[in-house]
């Protein structure tokens, strides 16, 4: 899995950080996201897939990789 | 549609409620107003009739009001679409509706303008900063529990804990001075009211427009490391915010991080001292206080007049046809409620998982101070628990008085007793 984040659309709501906080941060500067992490662990895709449903801006998707 | 002068209503009027009163009122302070409840049951989404007699559609289903406040198809511009405005006296709409008045306003405006300002204030408002200010929530949370038990064993948590907490923590946010505090309480309390004639209420913007034009004077002469100071001299900001937009900047701010963190304070103290077994659960369990909080923004969803949307061009919707300039509003009580969405949703489970909820909003103006609301309530929740053993209300819930008539929905009063120590 890989994820994308798209910083221009991205509102700074804080709730991907909050929900997975080691592959999400926002940035010092403007608040929107930075990502920590573009190719989640096992154990943090659920996370990943949460955050990007949970995202109020549509600013995360994440690709699949392979099986 | 034309409208006529002659139904213009005198300026001695109220302003109108913003929604059919049967959609607002409730008689059980935790049930959601009979006639919006058997409205969502009918259909997602229903054609209803404003009080001004105009038509909007109703949107009460949870993934058609999220899906709607993502759709940049439908404006959050009330200044030009809100039916309401036709019906005010030409020099009131004008006052309200100027370029002053909408300056910096970035709640009623629509990309690219509304990002601007966005950008300009989420980097103040992240995750990071707002638990740095943990220490300074939890100093202004110990002081107002020490004050109530210094008092007794007594006490109207609304005015003495849930008010004091969120207005006490926006003027840290702000810099507002300590001698200028209880000012601030007042004129921001009068904001929100619906029921004042329209002369009274725009006495009130006045005031408050004055009380923050003073503020930014006084922070371009005396910045600090508060956030009008921030603003002020923000390197991003180019060009420089306006003297306008930043005193309208810092009253949205206001606004939106005082009344609405005070009333979840209340009601939702109120909730768990009428759920026994949840408060129970969060006693015995602190570490749930944060599911808890979710919990509590699905269930009271106090921003009970719910978002106003406009159709920015032809729209179809629900099976509807609707015109460009079409007022659509989305019930986040009914939509946290829907239970095609929610298992159990009138049940209040501190327990249950979390999941998004539309308490904040959703889309790009999805409230910006929403992680400051959730360390103030995970704080203030958590010290009251811990702090006054036994909490208990004073009288019969039934007499606790209910802010149906309100903007934001909540108690105006909640009188509450605790074992003396």
């Amino acid at each position: 899995m890989r994820v994308h984040a798209d910083p221009d659309a991205c509102i700074g709501s804080g709730l991907c950080a909050l929900r997975l906080p080691e592959v999400f941060d926002q940035s010092e500067e403007d608040g929107t996201v930075v990502l920590l992490r573009a190719e989640p662990g096992p154990d943090q895709q659920a996370g990943v897939v949460q955050a990007v449903d949970t995202c109020p801006a549509r600013a995360l998707w994440v690709e699949t990789t392979g099986a | 549609m034309t409208t006529q002068t002659k139904e213009t209503p005198p300026s001695g009027e109220s302003l109108r409620a913003p929604l059919p009163t049967e959609l607002l009122h409730r008689d059980d302070a935790f049930t959601p107003p009979p006639a919006l409840t058997a409205t969502a049951e009918r259909s997602p989404i229903t054609r209803s009739t404003l009080p001004g007699g105009d038509p909007f559609w109703l949107v009460t289903g949870y993934e058609e009001g999220r899906a709607l406040l993502a759709d940049l198809r439908f404006s959050a511009d009330r200044f030009q679409y809100h039916p309401r405005f036709k019906e005010l006296p030409e020099e009131l709409r004008e006052q309200l509706r100027n370029d002053k008045a909408r300056a910096g306003s970035f709640i009623n405006m629509d990309p690219p303008d509304h990002t601007r300002y966005r950008k300009l204030l989420t980097g103040q408002f992240t995750l990071r900063r707002m638990r740095q200010l943990t220490a300074r929530i939890e100093e202004i949370v110990t002081e107002r529990i020490d004050a109530m038990l210094a008092g007794g064993n007594t006490a109207d948590l609304v005015s003495e804990f849930a008010i004091p907490v969120p207005t006490l923590v926006m003027c840290e946010l702000l810099g507002v001075r300590y001698s200028d505090r209880e000012e601030f309480q007042r004129s921001t309390a009068s904001l929100l009211r619906m029921d004042l004639p329209v002369k009274e209420a725009l006495a009130n913007v006045e005031a408050q427009r004055e009380f923050m034009q003073r503020l930014v004077a006084d922070k371009r002469d005396n910045p600090s490391d508060d956030m009008i100071s921030g603003l002020i001299h923000h390197a991003g900001a180019d060009p420089a915010l306006t003297e306008d937009e930043l005193i309208n900047i810092a009253n949205l701010l206001l606004i939106a991080g005082h009344e609405t963190t005070a009333n979840m304070l209340g009601l939702g103290t109120f909730a768990l001292l009428r759920h026994p077994e949840q408060l129970a659960a969060l006693r015995a369990d602190p570490s749930r206080m944060g599911d808890a909080v979710e919990e509590l923004l699905r269930y009271l969803s106090i921003v009970h007049t719910g978002i106003f949307r406009f159709a920015r061009e032809d729209v179809e919707l629900g099976g509807e046809r609707l015109p460009a300039g079409s007022t659509v509003v989305v019930s986040l009580v009914a939509a946290n409620r829907d239970g095609q969405h929610w298992p159990t949703p009138e049940l209040l489970d501190v327990g249950r998982p979390r999941a998004p909820h539309l308490a904040f909003g959703h889309g790009v103006h999805q409230c910006l101070g929403q992680q400051l609301a959730r360390v103030e309530m995970t704080v203030a929740y958590g010290e009251l628990l811990r702090r006054l053993p036994n909490l208990r209300l004073a009288v019969p819930p039934e007499e606790i008085p209910l802010r149906n008539d309100m903007l934001t929905y909540g108690v105006y009063s909640l009188p509450v007793t605790w074992d003396a120590p």
